[in-house]
């Protein structure tokens, strides 16, 4: 049965490293739960301390009601699939899928059939008296999926998947992954470090950066909102700057970016003093006045124009023009003025907290 | 992953395996040798601990020449070893020799074949009543000895120089062409390319090749017994001074037994100073091309490739032939038939017996240790793995005399007596010939992801049953290609068994040496064919096995 998935406050060290610290999350039941971050930030270590692989040193978690932290790894009923698929190569592609339920001693047709429609919702049915040596990658990737869900485990994990697989299987295999899930229902807790795989895949995602969740929230949230600068520069293109906040009534923080601009941003909370703000390059735009910059370079994309926009103390910004909203391109050395959608960029205090509602 | 202070021995099956394993190997390793140190410093002369013995090593002729000559041979035979070694790894490497793969596996069986028959067989053709001194002497020229120091370096440079053909040509193997083109782009002629690229990044090949030459030189026994005739290196000594029933003196020979693996020990610091540091990885992407000679040419570079491998296999043949020669007493033959075999069969069936029961009991605790042992030195990572795995190749630095006169004077008493007991030579196989199995082994495993490991566990099957029913079942090649070559060096074993046997515990190797010793040759003959016979079984099994990608080192 799938479950919702609880840690509170998750600790791991490594001698004197601390590589987690303190680790909260909830899961939902049948929810499509993705760890994101760069390499190093934790999120496979959190992962096998779920799947019992890593030792815990602190914190609890629950399948459900279950506290786990002392169940083996055998006895923990989770499917996992391996960065590397870990398919067994002396096992044919049947015997790999059937492993799991021979080790839960399900009957023998119950097995067959099992096994069966498994294969028939991965795709490989035909393939299920292969060896693994005689499988593409994407195959192998669909057994390793395939042996995880066969026993309907209470909670499905998965180790960077596609990592291993070339750019067009990887996009294939994520739909296939993501509607697979949807209609099994199974609790999934997914770890990449390509943001752009997590946001396609995700109902959530938890962007972790040095053993630290740094935002947990719906792609378009984390996209839209980031909670800090480690994740506005991480999940897509930011560009930040750095502005005073002059004051601040009613909500409505104003906002002197280089003295060259001033801008009112509405705010959840009173603040004045050094601040930053960071804005999408979509969120950028030409104006008539704002700060003065110089094109240095422009690339055309086809639906959008990307422009690199010198500003007068030296800093680049990129900017994005959708070519559905403007029929003039900007030419190279043209002196521009840029402005911002002042209710859609992102505003941190000096703590790196953020202000913008 | 050190610092848990707070950790607790886990009490389960792998801390039982890492115990036990110590145990034995404290036992019939350590305490042997524990032995042999002590007896070393005491003498039937001199009252109480004294270098009595090491005294007199080092100042009387008798002993100290040994040493010297034992150093001779060995610099000797791993400098003609090496030359050879390397060369025909070169043109074998880089040139379309004919027949390349069968000369490749003729140079592994000659290396795998036992070596004293190597030296017997050459007294067949060059002894005293050799076939081909007979030859020369009826024409009327001198025939060349093979006793003696030059004949002990000729055999054993036949013998060996395959250690350094195997070492380098792995290497030579694995540089990828691209350096070489560099170096060619750059400008450098093809002589000055072999100069200063290609044999500078395989040296620590070749000269870990070597050092195995040395160490096997120092180490045997039965080569320089059957040769030597006067010419006394150290391990004879060891086993005269032993053995012999005019001056038994088990202090001096235990201490001779120090000096000798006080050589080995610093022949292995050797290695690791010189051969460690100085290891280059290199990722092969394109693998060096062969070039294609033809006509004279070809001939040119393939033929002393022929020659050598045709004086390595030389003892073999002859070997064969000799069994099926039957002689009277004063070596007149008497025709060409079986009655070789029918005498070993009716004198010697139990040796032959013995042979292949102590071996085969010896292969299945090397197997189950081995798979065992490999798995907690890859997986289970920590102090004990770390103790084992310098027990385990302890064996490396003990020669097999020694590693016998210690079993013998750490069991011949209370509480355990083991001596003449064919559970001793069971054991002295086990110990010596276990690093094969294990190095193959954790090689294997090293290779293999743990994560299939985790899958297992992961659908539920408990670690102890993934690793009978998975783990153990898929390191099985890379344990049984090993366990082979165990099995071989078991049944080919003389310098332990030698001065382990009793009457009822001899093996075939032991009777070779006894019949050669008393001139009887069709009969040794009969029992080297049986062994090597069994030996090219064994290897053609493991190339089948291993699809030819078999490693000796």
């Amino acid at each position: 049965m799938s479950n919702e998935v609880i840690i509170k406050n998750a600790v791991k060290r490594y001698g004197d490293f601390t590589a987690l610290h303190g680790v909260s999350l909830n899961i939902e039941k049948g929810e499509f739960f993705t760890l994101l971050g760069p390499s190093g930030c934790g999120k496979t270590t959190l992962l096998r301390m779920i799947a019992g692989f890593n030792s815990i040193e602190g914190g609890d978690f629950y399948f459900g009601e279950n506290r786990i932290n002392d169940v083996p790894a055998h006895k923990r009923d989770i499917g996992m699939v391996f960065q590397n698929y870990a398919i067994f190569p002396h096992l044919t592609v049947e015997e790999n899928v059937a492993y799991g339920l021979k080790a839960r001693k399900v009957d023998k047709k119950e097995i067959d059939r099992r096994v069966k429609e498994a294969l028939e919702l991965v795709q490989i049915a035909p393939l299920a008296s292969r060896k693994p040596s005689e499988l593409s990658g994407g195959q192998q990737q669909r057994v390793a999926l395939a042996r995880a869900f066969v026993i309907e485990p209470s909670v499905l994990l998965m180790d960077e998947p596609l990592s291993n697989l070339d750019a067009k299987l990887r996009v294939q295999m994520r739909s296939i992954i993501k509607k697979l899930q949807r209609r099994l229902g199974i609790t999934t807790i997914y770890v990449t470090h390509d943001q752009e795989e997590a946001l396609a895949i995700s109902d959530r995602i938890a962007v972790m950066n040095q053993g630290k969740v740094m935002q947990v929230g719906t792609p378009s949230e984390i996209y839209a909102k980031p909670e800090n600068p480690f994740v506005a520069g991480f999940i897509g293109v930011s560009n930040f700057l750095n502005c005073d906040v002059v004051s601040c009534e009613n909500g409505v923080a104003k906002v002197s970016i280089k003295g060259e601009l001033d801008i009112d941003v509405p705010v959840r909370k009173a603040y004045t003093g050094k601040a930053q703000l960071s804005a999408r390059p979509e969120q950028l735009f030409f104006s008539e006045t704002g700060m003065p910059g110089k094109v240095m370079f422009s690339t055309f994309l086809g639906d959008f124009i990307e422009y690199e926009v010198e500003l007068d103390d030296g800093q680049m910004l990129i900017i994005n023009e959708y070519t559905k909203d403007t029929a003039k391109v900007h030419e190279v050395g043209e002196k521009v003025f840029i402005s911002f959608d002042a209710t859609r960029i992102s505003l941190y205090n000096e703590a790196e907290e953020v202000l913008s509602k | 992953m050190t610092d848990r202070p707070r950790r607790k021995i886990k009490l389960d099956f792998w801390f039982f395996v890492k115990a036990s394993v110590i145990l034995a190997l404290c036992l019939f390793i350590v305490y042997p040798f524990y032995t042999i140190l002590t007896k070393s410093v005491f003498s039937s002369k001199v009252e109480g601990i004294t270098l009595y013995n090491f005294q007199r090593f080092f100042t009387k002729k008798y002993y100290y020449r040994t040493l010297l000559r034992s150093l001779v041979i060995c610099s000797f035979t791993t400098l003609f070893a090496c030359i050879i070694g390397v060369f025909i790894a070169y043109v074998m490497t880089r040139y379309n020799v004919l027949g390349k793969n069968v000369l490749h596996v003729f140079i592994i069986l000659s290396l795998m074949s036992p070596p004293f028959i190597g030296a017997y067989s050459w007294i067949v053709l060059l002894g005293r009543n050799g076939l081909i001194t007979q030859a020369l002497t009826a024409i009327g020229l001198p025939a060349p000895t093979i006793y003696g120091r030059n004949g002990i370096i000729f055999v054993f440079t036949l013998h060996l120089f395959p250690y350094v053909y195997l070492y380098t040509s792995g290497a030579m193997n694995s540089i990828d062409s691209s350096l070489e083109e560099a170096a060619e782009n750059l400008g450098m002629n093809k002589l000055k390319r072999i100069m200063t690229i290609t044999l500078p990044v395989v040296l620590p090949s070749i000269l870990a090749g070597c050092i195995m030459v040395f160490m096997t030189c120092l180490a045997d026994f039965g080569t320089p017994m059957l040769l030597g005739e006067g010419y006394t290196v150290l391990p004879v000594l060891v086993y005269n001074e032993y053995m012999s029933e005019s001056a038994t003196d088990p202090y001096m020979a235990s201490a001779l037994s120090v000096v000798i693996v006080a050589c080995s020990m610093v022949m292995l610091a050797l290695q690791k100073l010189v051969v460690e540091k100085k290891n280059y990885t290199m990722s092969t992407l394109r693998p060096p091309q062969e070039t294609k000679l033809h006509g004279v040419k070809r001939f040119l570079a393939s033929f002393p490739v022929y020659l050598v491998i045709f004086f390595a296999l030389l003892p073999q043949i002859v070997v064969v032939c000799q069994s099926f020669v039957e002689r009277s007493f004063s070596g007149v033959v008497q025709g060409i038939n079986l009655n070789n075999y029918r005498a070993i069969l009716k004198r010697l069936g139990q040796n032959i017996f013995n042979t292949y029961a102590f071996s085969l009991a010896a292969i299945v605790f090397i197997v189950i240790l081995g798979i065992l042992i490999s798995y907690v030195l890859v997986r289970k990572k920590g102090k004990a793995a770390t103790v084992i795995d310098t027990l385990i190749m302890f064996p490396y630095v003990i020669p097999g005399s020694v590693l016998g006169i210690g079993l013998i004077v750490a069991f011949n008493r209370k509480p355990l007596i083991l001596v003449g007991t064919a559970a001793i030579m069971i054991i002295s196989y086990v110990v010596r010939k276990l690093p094969y199995t294990v190095r193959s082994g954790s090689a294997f495993l090293y290779q293999m992801d743990p994560s299939v490991e985790e899958a297992s566990i992961n659908l539920g099957v408990s670690p102890m049953k993934t690793f009978f029913t998975m783990t153990a079942r898929m390191m099985l090649p890379g344990i049984m290609s090993g366990a082979v070559l165990s099995w071989i060096t078991c049944i080919n074993e003389l310098s332990s068994s030698i001065m382990l046997y009793s009457g009822k515990t001899s093996t075939i190797a032991v009777a070779i040496y006894q019949e050669v010793v008393r001139m009887s040759d069709g009969t040794a003959a009969a029992l080297a064919t049986i062994l090597s016979v069994t030996t090219v079984i064994s290897m053609l099994i493991v190339f089948r096995a291993t699809k030819g990608k078999v490693k000796i080192v």
